[in-house]
C-alpha cells in the first residue's frame, strides 16, 4: 500500500545573517552584484540532513527531538509550506496542518464570520463548513461568544476554535506541532478522542511533541532528530528511552562543565583564616553548617551563594559523586543508590574535626544536612590523607537539581575547608510528583476501589 | 508557472471571501461603517471643487469647466491603482503568518489588495454618476461600453504590477518607502490634475510613455470630454502589454515564491 507520507533524504538549508544586516537592501544587493547569489556556507544553517522516513496510512508517527533539533522544518517541509532543499516529500491525501493554530483569523470580525474564512483557506468549500459548522461551534465550546469579534476572545477560546476548524476540514493526514499545550484538562483529552477516532478511520497523524509520554502512548512509531539528524526510528519505547539517555549524557556533561568551573573559581579564592575561631560556637549547634565567621562566610549561612572558605588546615581535595554503577556522575533517577566521596588531606595531625554535608533544592531550601558531631563519631586522629564516603541507600528526592555543601571543620565550627554549594546533580523521575522529600510508600485500595491495571 | 496560474482560478472563492473579509474588516467599528466608501470619494470631490472654483479661479481653459469634475474622474482610478499597489507591497509581510504556517498561496494577498480597492472604486463611481447628472455633462451611452474595458485593462496591469511588488517587498523592503515616493511623482507625471492637451509640447512625448496617461487619458475621454473615444487604439494597445506585465509579474512572484516562507 502506498504511505501516507514518503520523505526521502530531505535536506533543508536555510539562509542566516551572520553577517548582513537582517533586512536586505537593494543598495546592498546591487552592490553585490547579484540579487539571489549564491550564499557563502557560513551564511547557511542546516536545518535537516538526509532525514527519510514513510509513514503507512493509519499510522501515528511521533517525532521527538530537542529545540532547535528540525522538528518544525520537517513539518513545514511535509506540510508544502517550505520546500526542502534537496530531497522529495510525498504526501497522499488531503492535509491538514495544525501548526499555529487560528493563523489567519481575522481580530475585526465574528468568530462565526472567520470559521468560514478559515475553513476556506484550508481548502473547504462553503458547503462543506455549513455541514460541519454546528460540529466546530460545539467543539470549540465557543456557542455563546460565536457572534463577537475574534479580537475579545481569551488566547484559549483563540486556539480551541483554530484546532475545531481545522480538525474538522477532515484531513488524510494531520500534521500536529505542539498543539496540545493549549486549552485545558478536558480539551486536551478531546484533541487526543478526536486523535483516536482519526486513528480508527485509517488516516495519519504525524506529530512533533516534547511531550513524551504521549509519544510513548500514542504513537505507532518514533523518530527521533538531533540537530537536524535522523538519530533512530521505530518503536516508541525504544527510541523515546534512547533519546531520554541523550538528554541525560547532554545534561551530565553540562553539569559536569559548570561544576567544573565553579570548583576552579572557588579553589583559586585567597585563603584567609578566620579572625575570631569559635565566635558563634551555638549557632553550629543547632546548624550544623552554617559558617563560623561572618568575616569569611556569607552574611547568611542559607543564601544560595556558592563559595569557598577556610584555613585549609584539612583540605578536601577532590569530591566524586557516583550512581548505582559505581561511576561518578550528575544525573540520578530517583531511588538510586548514590554514594559521595571526598578525599582529605591534612597539613598537621589533629584530633578536631568534624565532616558535614548539606543537601540543597533549587530554591535553595535545605533538604538534608548533617555531619560527623551530630550523629556522634568522636575523632581521634587524622594525619595526611584520607578518604571520607557518604553513603545514601536510596535517594528519595523529587525531580530537579539539587546542590551540595561539603565541609571540614572544627567541633566548635572554625571552618577549615567549607565547599558552599559547589556541586550540583540532577534527579530524573518518571513521576511526576512534587515536594521536597519523597517517602518510601505504598498505596492500596480496599472494597469497591479498583484501578486499571498498567 | 502556468500550472500554477492554473490554480488560481480555484482560488476564486478564496479570493472572494477575504475580499469581503478586507471591506467588512475595514470599517468594523466605525459609526458609519460603509458609507465611508461613498464619503471619502465625496469630501475629496467637494475639496476639489472648493479649491478650483473659489481658491484657485481661472487656472484652466474655460471649456474644461467643471474643473473638479474633470479632475475627478481621473483621481478616482488613480486611488484604485496607488493604494492597491501600497497595499500590495506590504501584504505579504502583515500576512506573514499565514505565509509561514498555514499551506496558503501567497498569490491571493495581492490579488486581494488589487480587487478590494477595485470594489471602493465601484463604490465611489455612484459620486461621479451624480455629479456628472448634476452638471448635466453629455455622456454618450455608446461611449460607456468602452468603461468595462478600460476597467479590465487596468485590473490586469495593477494586479501585475502588485505581483512584482509584493514579491519583491519581501527581500527588499525599501521597496514600500521607495513606492511611496515614486507614486507621488507618477502622479504628477500622469494627466490627472492636468488635460494632456496643457502639457507642454516638448513632454508629451515622455508622457506617452507612462501607461497610467492612456488609462487616464481613456476615462476622462469617456466620461468627461464630449466627442468620440478617440484613444482606443492606445488603450487596446496597453491591454496587450498589461498581459504581459501580468505574465511577467507572476513569473516573478511564482519564481520568488519559496523563499517567503522563510523571508517573510
Amino acid at each position: 500500500m502506498k504511505p501516507a507520507i514518503d520523505v526521502i533524504n530531505v535536506s533543508k538549508v536555510y539562509r542566516r545573517y551572520a553577517r548582513r544586516r537582517q533586512f536586505a537592501t537593494l543598495k546592498s544587493a546591487l552592490l553585490d552584484g547579484s540579487l539571489l547569489g549564491d550564499l557563502k556556507p557560513d551564511e547557511t544553517f542546516q536545518a535537516l540532513r538526509n532525514v527519510s522516513f514513510s509513514v503507512p496510512k493509519g499510522c501515528t508517527y511521533g517525532v521527538i527531538g530537542s529545540n532547535g533539533s528540525g522538528k518544525s522544518t520537517l513539518l513545514k517541509c511535509v506540510a508544502g509550506i517550505t520546500r526542502p532543499t534537496e530531497g522529495e516529500v510525498k504526501v497522499d491525501g488531503r492535509i491538514s496542518a495544525l501548526i499555529e493554530l487560528g493563523a489567519g483569523f481575522h481580530p475585526e470580525i465574528s468568530g462565526r464570520e472567520n470559521i468560514f474564512i478559515n475553513g476556506i483557506m484550508l481548502g473547504l468549500t462553503k458547503k462543506e463548513i455549513l455541514r460541519r459548522f454546528d460540529e466546530i461551534v460545539d467543539f470549540a465550546e465557543m456557542q455563546d461568544f460565536i457572534d463577537a469579534p475574534v479580537k475579545t476572545y481569551s488566547s484559549g477560546m483563540y486556539m480551541r476554535l483554530g484546532f475545531a476548524v481545522a480538525i474538522h476540514v477532515d484531513p488524510e493526514v494531520l500534521l500536529v506541532d505542539e498543539v496540545l499545550a493549549v486549552g485545558d484538562q478536558g480539551f486536551t483529552h478531546k484533541c487526543l478522542d478526536k486523535f483516536s477516532e482519526f486513528r480508527r478511520r485509517n488516516k495519519s497523524i504525524l506529530l512533533v511533541t516534547h511531550s513524551l509520554d504521549l509519544v510513548e502512548k500514542f504513537c505507532d512509531e518514533a523518530h527521533w532528530l538531533d540537530k537536524g539528524v535522523s538519530k533512530g526510528e521505530g518503536d516508541p519505547k525504544r527510541v523515546v528511552a534512547a533519546y531520554v539517555i541523550n538528554v541525560e549524557d547532554s545534561e551530565e556533561n553540562e553539569l559536569a562543565k559548570a561544576e567544573s568551573a565553579r570548583v576552579a573559581a572557588a579553589a583559586s579564592a585567597p585563603i584567609e583564616a578566620p579572625t575570631e575561631p569559635g565566635a558563634t560556637t551555638d549557632a553550629s549547634e543547632e546548624v550544623p553548617l552554617k559558617p563560623v565567621d561572618e568575616a569569611d562566610g556569607p552574611k547568611d549561612g542559607f543564601k544560595a551563594t556558592e563559595g569557598r572558605w577556610g584555613t585549609r588546615e584539612i583540605e578536601i581535595t577532590q569530591v566524586t559523586i557516583s550512581g548505582p554503577d559505581g561511576e561518578t556522575g550528575h544525573v540520578f533517577q530517583s531511588g538510586d543508590a548514590v554514594q559521595v566521596r571526598m578525599a582529605v588531606t591534612a597539613k598537621e595531625p589533629t584530633t578536631d574535626f568534624v565532616f558535614g554535608l548539606g543537601l540543597f533544592n533549587a530554591d535553595g531550601v535545605c533538604v538534608y544536612g548533617t555531619n560527623t558531631s551530630l550523629e556522634e563519631f568522636q575523632p581521634t586522629a587524622i594525619a595526611g590523607d584520607g578518604v571520607v564516603t557518604f553513603d545514601i541507600d536510596s535517594l528519595d528526592l523529587v525531580e530537579g537539581t539539587y546542590r551540595l555543601d561539603l565541609a571540614a571543620h572544627k567541633v566548635d565550627g572554625y571552618p577549615y575547608d567549607y565547599h558552599r554549594l559547589l556541586y550540583t546533580f540532577r534527579i530524573k523521575s518518571r513521576i511526576r510528583d512534587v515536594g521536597i522529600y519523597r517517602p518510601a510508600h505504598r498505596w492500596s485500595f480496599g472494597g469497591g476501589i479498583t484501578f486499571k491495571a498498567e | 508557472m502556468f500550472s500554477s496560474l492554473a490554480k488560481l482560478v480555484r482560488y476564486r472563492g478564496l479570493i472572494q471571501t477575504l475580499v469581503v473579509r478586507d471591506l467588512k474588516a475595514r470599517y468594523r467599528g466605525s459609526v458609519l461603517g460603509f458609507f465611508w466608501s461613498f464619503f471619502n470619494p465625496l469630501m475629496l470631490l467637494l475639496i476639489y471643487t472648493f479649491v478650483f472654483t473659489k481658491v484657485m479661479v481661472g487656472m484652466h481653459s474655460p471649456d474644461m469647466e467643471p474643473y473638479a469634475l474633470f479632475m475627478f474622474c481621473g483621481i478616482l482610478p488613480w486611488t484604485w491603482f496607488s493604494s492597491s499597489l501600497l497595499e500590495a507591497s506590504n501584504t505579504l509581510i502583515a500576512g506573514g503568518n499565514l505565509i509561514k504556517k498555514v499551506l496558503f498561496p501567497a498569490e491571493v494577498l495581492p490579488i486581494v489588495t488589487v480587487v478590494a480597492n477595485m470594489v471602493h472604486f465601484f463604490l465611489g463611481l455612484p459620486i461621479l454618476a451624480a455629479f456628472i447628472l448634476y452638471y448635466q455633462r453629455p455622456v454618450d451611452p455608446m461611449e460607456l461600453l468602452w468603461f468595462p474595458v478600460i476597467v479590465l485593462v487596468q485590473l490586469v496591469l495593477t494586479t501585475g504590477l502588485a505581483l512584482f511588488l509584493a514579491a519583491l517587498t519581501v527581500h527588499f523592503r525599501d521597496v514600500k518607502d521607495l513606492l511611496g515616493n515614486l507614486l507621488t511623482l507618477w502622479f504628477f507625471s500622469t494627466p490627472i490634475i492636468y488635460p494632456m492637451i496643457e502639457a507642454p509640447e516638448d513632454l508629451r512625448w515622455w508622457l506617452n510613455l507612462n501607461p497610467m496617461t492612456h488609462l487616464m487619458t481613456s476615462y476622462q475621454e469617456v466620461l468627461f470630454f464630449t466627442g468620440p473615444h478617440g484613444h482606443a487604439k492606445w488603450l487596446l494597445a496597453l491591454g496587450a502589454g498589461s498581459i504581459v506585465v501580468f505574465l511577467a509579474g507572476y513569473f516573478v512572484f511564482d519564481r520568488l515564491r519559496d523563499s517567503f516562507a522563510e523571508e517573510v
